[in-house]
């Protein structure tokens, strides 16, 4: 009954309550993302304009050996990080789902360190692992005898921020016991009639109801962990020692604003974000094929 | 005699139980707690080793220090203030408005119908694998150009034109209201903002609670965006200026940084405690509706 070309009542008021976001959608999200994409073919300073040089920077992205150390320490990180920190957050959940008086206070406890903000964490934690007075060593010390030199050594520095990562799993920790506490009753109760171990209720009844919630949160981790900027920028300058601790998107960050190759920086910038893609999308089709949901 | 067991049995478990949980939770909370014993320490206490936990003496004074230091390269006034004053500018506006935009984003996307809606909300999730590094560099040519660089508004302006997670997190509530009450105030002659902000609005205080919530926490933390635009130390956030605390000049000594860390962190535990409902019911909603 609308005169065709007139927007109806609800569509005009839809998109005018959709307007901020479709304007911020466009401005700060698309644009930049297709002027990276157009960028990452030609060279240019924050002063003067691209010019076209083709498939140039991603030709030396290839040969950087420096793009390959920081991809490596990345994934290295994203895929140690997500899988420990993922495990202890569900035992952790699981152990407070058990409903022993305190709970909430133990919950407490083990949520504070996720309220830490990344500058004050990382710079707590370089003084924990500080090789000659942190408390880290003086623990180690009396067991092993050795006090090593977390902070400069190739092998031990970038532990340091999975360690970080697994003491800041409160987050992860509360969606995980909310998730718990959805699992029916009724499925316990039908394996305890069968006489099933706890081990076997784990691992047939827990993990499979929990499994939608552990992928969505998985890749939303390895999303989040390959794009770790503020810990190893703040606490390891240069990825030092020897580049161990040279990430991604501290290197993005250095090839436009210290180096200024921004051209450079953009066709990086892409190459995460196809990564990223292709992460998901692989983590979504296996979801659909193995998760277990409800409705089955 | 079984029943006796059993109950046995049940004690012990609960009791190993307490005991793993007890033992984690100091595993968790030592690091905190060294953090806070080393901000009341001497500078030559702070690096004994083996390690003291009870300051002796009890240096209160340290975070009058820690707030004050530095203070002649600001003309006289603690650095700490003024970062302190400048976060809190920032995550004033940036709380606001990610609450105003995504409240009435969330809306149109859960309760109105246009064409290309579902399209919409599709690619608006889909943004969420968008990684920051790769939109830096051309916004900070945008916000150049704009001539935003050095202010604070790259960090506070974007947040009033929503964002894909607070959308797909308000939406699920919006959503969870019955259609009936709409097409009852529409019957009653409401205009769309009408049943918006006189009906719909008010249910949804606890969302936009937890909305707010998440915002300022990540405005209060954001490291990355305030190193890229604010240079000028008068303008830096308590984010850059702890950092150049530690850094700069060769770094204040260690008590004195861990006093400042505790003046960082400290607003947000205090925030969370006063909120821990909201807080831990957010973050459930936030992970499970995936």
């Amino acid at each position: 009954m609308n005169k065709p070309g007139h927007l109806t009542n609800q569509t005009r008021a839809g998109l005018l309550f959709a307007a901020p976001w479709l304007i911020g959608f466009s401005v700060f999200l698309l644009f930049p993302l297709l002027k990276a994409f157009y960028n990452s073919f030609t060279e240019y300073t924050i002063l003067t304009p691209p010019v076209w040089i083709g498939f140039e920077n991603y030709a030396d992205i290839i040969r950087d050996e420096l793009f390959w150390k920081s991809l490596g320490n990345t994934f290295y990180y994203a895929f140690i990080a997500v899988p420990v920190s993922t495990v202890i957050a569900i035992s952790l959940a699981m152990l407070l789902n058990t409903k022993v008086k305190g709970q909430a206070f133990y919950r407490t406890f083990f949520f504070l360190p996720a309220l830490v903000p990344a500058v004050p964490l990382a710079i707590l934690w370089l003084w924990l692992f500080n090789g000659e007075a942190g408390i880290i060593n003086a623990i180690i010390e009396p067991i092993f005898g050795v006090r090593p030199n977390w902070l400069g050594d190739v092998n031990l520095a970038k532990n340091i921020l999975i360690v970080m990562s697994a003491w800041g799993v409160g987050h992860a920790m509360v969606i995980y016991l909310a998730g718990l506490q959805q699992v029916p009753i009724a499925l316990y109760e039908a394996a305890d009639l069968d006489g099933a171990s706890p081990l076997r209720k784990t691992f047939q009844i827990t993990i499979p109801m929990l499994s939608p919630v552990i992928m969505f949160n998985v890749v939303m981790a390895i999303i989040g962990s390959f794009q770790v900027f503020t810990q190893p920028y703040i606490m390891f300058p240069g990825g030092a020692p020897e580049r161990s601790t040279y990430f991604y998107s501290v290197y993005i960050y250095d090839a436009a604003f210290r180096d200024n190759r921004m051209g450079y920086a953009s066709a990086m910038g892409w190459i995460m974000f196809l990564i990223i893609l292709v992460l998901t999308l692989t983590a979504i089709k296996f979801m659909d094929k193995k998760v277990h949901y409800e409705s089955n | 005699m079984a029943k006796r067991t059993l109950s046995q049995q049940n004690l012990l478990s609960v009791g190993a139980i307490h005991l793993v949980l007890g033992l984690l939770s100091i595993v968790f909370l030592i690091p905190l707690v060294w953090m806070i014993s080393t901000s009341f320490k001497t500078v030559e206490q702070a690096s004994v080793f083996p390690p003291v936990w009870i300051p002796e003496p009890f240096m209160g004074g340290n975070y009058k220090e820690a707030w004050e230091y530095g203070k002649d390269q600001l003309g006289g006034i603690a650095p700490m203030l003024i970062y302190a004053r400048n976060s809190l500018i920032v995550c004033i506006l940036a709380v606001t408005g990610t609450v105003i935009s995504n409240s009435i984003v969330a809306y149109s996307f859960a309760r109105l119908k246009w064409p290309g809606r579902d399209l919409a909300f599709a690619i608006t999730l889909a943004t969420m694998m968008v990684p920051f590094p790769v939109l830096m560099v051309p916004l900070f040519g945008l916000f150049k150009d704009f001539g935003w660089v050095g202010t604070f508004r790259p960090l506070w302006i974007p947040a009033w034109f929503a964002g894909a997670f607070n959308i797909f997190l308000l939406r699920q509530f919006y959503r969870s209201i019955p259609m009936e009450l709409s097409e009852a105030a529409k019957i009653d002659g409401c205009s769309e903002w009408g049943i918006y902000s006189k009906v719909i609005l008010p249910l949804t205080k606890p969302a936009l609670a937890v909305v707010a919530l998440f915002s300022f926490m990540g405005t209060w933390n954001d490291f990355l965006a305030p190193l890229l635009y604010l240079q000028q130390q008068e303008t830096w956030t308590l984010a850059i200026g702890l950092q150049a605390f530690r850094s700069q000049a060769g770094g204040a000594p260690i008590h004195l940084q861990m006093a400042a860390s505790t003046m960082v962190v400290a607003p947000v535990i205090i925030l969370f405690f006063f909120t821990q409902k909201q807080f831990i019911q957010g973050i459930a909603t936030s992970g499970l509706k995936g």
